[in-house]
């Protein structure tokens, strides 16, 4: 009797197994000075955590706390999801946005836009190891899986800088698609992806070469290519999958990343900017920048589950299972 | 003098010099000539300070310096070099005779903040591209419009479609159209009056004001008067020179906004606009000349970008390739999409903000409006209408 009712709640259900895990997304917004707590399971807004002001990029550091950047505070706020409470204060130098951490977490690298800077910060103590001159207008940071290299974009210089970490130089230019934003590894970090704002591309970088290899670029029935501005992006882990949101066309693009085709394209909110996938890669976390909202999308269906509203100009989401 | 000023003059001085003695030996850089006009009245301390909006608030050699700075990273990495000059002249004869001594000292483009027919001068002076980063006559780019003349600045008929989408947006469909008594007044007046026949708006009452205290004058003068005795949604002032319109919202017979040169302004750029990155290039702006960056001074940056594209393009020269490398570039302007320039009269595409001064109201083109090939040319001359009848 109980295993036949255990079969009608998976049916019934919209996915199984792993997936109802219990766990909670964190959203960062521009103009609230504090993230957007959503109980992942019911899709609910549980509350908000009071943090810096103008948060951008956030993501979970190796010991499980919580780092948000804070571009009008010049600093990051490191949030315990346990407690809910922030625990410490990072100076991140001026104007962060984006950031990553070295693999052992020890060291923060961020872009600081304005200087037009990229940045190696302490982070336990806030100190500034390292500053290195790019390109106006950093935006992407990403550090490489061994921690030699980080790749840091160029809206402006239209380029990825590869910085190599141990001598702290640019030790390559690699030109893109015109204001190139945010990147993740595919392929065991073989590739590095490259969204293009303005191009409505992703270029995909040989790590080994440091040469674009390819670029795929996105069309959306009755879109106009102007209104297809790719920022966000995160791959699956065994680098079969990539998924791209595109902005302004309000979808994420499923890619086929061995064939380099788009497989799908999932109507989300207004301006999909950044987004994340869980652990079981059963559901993807989509921010949208102008409709202040968070949208899950259930990746096996390609179809949207439920939109979420959240704070002002929502930016990056977290997820802590 | 001030200190910057002082500074500026200095600099100034050190380009002169320059120009004297040629270009310095670069490694082949692309070589550019500002023209300015001397003694340029816009740039009255007095005018100035008043920020009428749509009216410049510095030299453009600020903004094309800005544009280097940020180019400096790509140059550098494509090994390729931007050199400019600056030279002041007093008259068009004088604009023409600086365009050819520049084209023969080696430069490679023509950047002009000049009036219309200066601006013409120098075109036919040159066999050179000319990025025109002064005016918005439609006249440029209609009937005078010429093979190498390119426009930075929206122009006037780019600016009041953008106003008239937006109207129509909001419904306000019924205007009342005051204008200046200047002959330019008059031209932008007509183009008003296209605009808004293109978008279905209508002229309840059109009248002419005058900017005076004398109390026989009052019917053309007094803002309660000029606007009594009509029923509008919305007020359309045409003041070039910016006084009169500057005192007329709130002081009109009924509670309407005004529109057109004073309330809600269509410009190609204002320091307050949030969107596509567009804050960092405003602070940039502001932190180095320690002023708010105009749609004027926006013209001058992307013009500096459009060198910047044209030498990363063929950093060795020669100089055809790059002209046709700036005929063709995709700008990135911080408003949203790449830029392009129109085939049929070498204006430059682009949004247009709509401002009431404190921040940006709205963009245009407006939502939901179609076009057959570009949006954004749903703002200004369109191919079809063939105005421009020079081949490109």
């Amino acid at each position: 009797m109980s295993r036949g009712l255990g079969w009608i709640v998976c049916l019934g259900a919209v996915a199984c197994g792993p997936v109802l895990a219990q766990g909670r997304a964190y959203v960062s917004s521009e103009k609230d000075n504090a993230l957007t707590v959503i109980d992942t399971t019911s899709m609910a807004v549980t509350g908000t955590i009071a943090s810096c002001k103008r948060g951008r990029h956030i993501q979970r550091m190796p010991d499980g706390l919580l780092m948000v950047a804070c571009t009008d505070s010049n600093a990051a706020d490191v949030i315990d999801p346990a407690s809910g409470k922030s625990v410490r204060r990072v100076p991140l130098g001026q104007e962060p946005e984006a950031f990553d951490l070295s693999p052992d977490g020890k060291t923060i690298y961020v872009s600081n836009e304005d200087e037009a800077e990229a940045s190696f910060v302490d982070a336990a103590t806030g100190k500034v190891l390292k500053s290195i001159k790019v390109g106006q207008e950093p935006e992407g940071v990403k550090a490489s899986a061994d921690g030699r290299s980080l790749y840091v974009t160029s809206e402006v210089a239209g380029m990825v800088h590869v910085i190599d970490v141990a001598s702290a130089t640019v030790v390559k230019n690699i030109k893109v698609g015109q204001r190139p934003r945010r990147m993740a590894f595919v392929a065991g970090g073989t590739e590095l992806w490259v969204t293009n704002e303005l191009s409505a591309s992703v270029s995909i970088i040989d790590t080994a070469t440091q040469r674009v290899k390819d670029t795929i670029t996105f069309e959306v029935k009755g879109a106009r290519k102007e209104d297809i501005t790719p920022v966000g992006i995160t791959a699956a882990a065994d680098g079969k999958r990539v998924f791209v949101a595109l902005g302004r066309a309000n979808r994420v693009a499923f890619i086929d990343a061995p064939a380099r085709k788009v497989t799908d394209q999932v109507l989300v909110g207004k301006r999909a900017w950044n987004l994340v996938l869980d652990k079981a890669e059963a559901r993807l976390w989509v921010v949208n920048g102008l409709s202040d909202d968070v949208t899950v999308v259930d990746v096996a269906a390609a179809k949207a589950l439920k939109s979420i509203p959240v704070g002002r100009v929502p930016y990056g989401v977290a997820l802590v299972e | 003098m001030t200190g910057r000023a002082q500074m500026r003059a200095a600099a100034s001085a050190v380009l002169l010099a320059m120009g004297l003695a040629g270009w310095p030996t670069a490694a082949s850089p692309l070589n550019a000539t500002l023209l300015l006009r001397a003694d340029d009245s816009r740039l009255d301390r007095s005018r100035v300070e008043r920020a009428y909006l749509g009216h410049p608030g510095g030299p453009a050699a600020d903004g094309l310096r800005l544009a280097l700075e940020d180019g400096g990273f790509e140059l550098d990495a494509a090994q390729a070099a931007v050199k400019t000059r600056t030279e002041q002249v007093a008259s068009a004869d004088a604009a023409r005779r600086a365009a050819q001594a520049a084209a023969q000292a080696g430069a490679a483009v023509l950047l002009t903040d000049l009036p219309a027919d200066w601006t013409l001068a120098v075109a036919d002076a040159v066999a050179l591209p000319v990025l025109d980063v002064g005016t918005a006559d439609d006249r440029l780019r209609a009937q005078d419009c010429r093979a190498r003349l390119y426009h930075l600045l929206p122009s006037e008929r780019m600016r009041s479609d953008a106003l008239a989408q937006y109207l129509l947006t909001r419904k306000w469909t019924q205007l009342l159209l005051l204008t200046g008594s200047s002959a330019v007044d008059a031209e932008r007046a007509a183009t008003v009056q296209a605009s808004l026949t293109r978008y279905g708006l209508k002229v309840v009452a059109s009248k002419p004001f005058k900017l005076s205290a004398d109390p026989r004058e009052r019917n053309l003068a007094n803002p309660l008067l000029l606007t009594a005795g009509a029923s509008y949604d919305a007020v359309w002032v045409v003041d070039s020179d910016g006084e009169f319109a500057r005192g007329l919202p709130y002081r009109i017979a009924l509670a309407r906004p005004v529109v057109g040169d004073a309330g809600l302004v269509p410009l190609a750029w204002h320091a307050q606009f949030e969107r596509f990155g567009a804050p960092q290039v405003s602070r940039r702006f502001a932190k180095a000349f320690g002023r708010p960056m105009t749609d004027h001074d926006w013209a001058a940056w992307l013009a500096g970008k459009a060198l910047v594209a044209a030498a990363i393009a063929a950093p060795a020269g020669p100089a055809a390739k790059q002209a046709q490398a700036l005929a063709s570039a995709k700008l990135d302007g911080s408003k949203g999409t790449p830029l392009t320039f129109r085939a049929w009269d070498g204006q430059l595409r682009q949004t247009v903000l709509l401002t009431d001064g404190q921040g940006v109201i709205a963009q245009a083109p407006v939502d939901g409006l179609l076009h057959p090939r570009d949006v954004l040319d749903t703002l200004g001359a369109d191919a079809p209408e063939k105005l421009c009848k020079v081949s490109r």
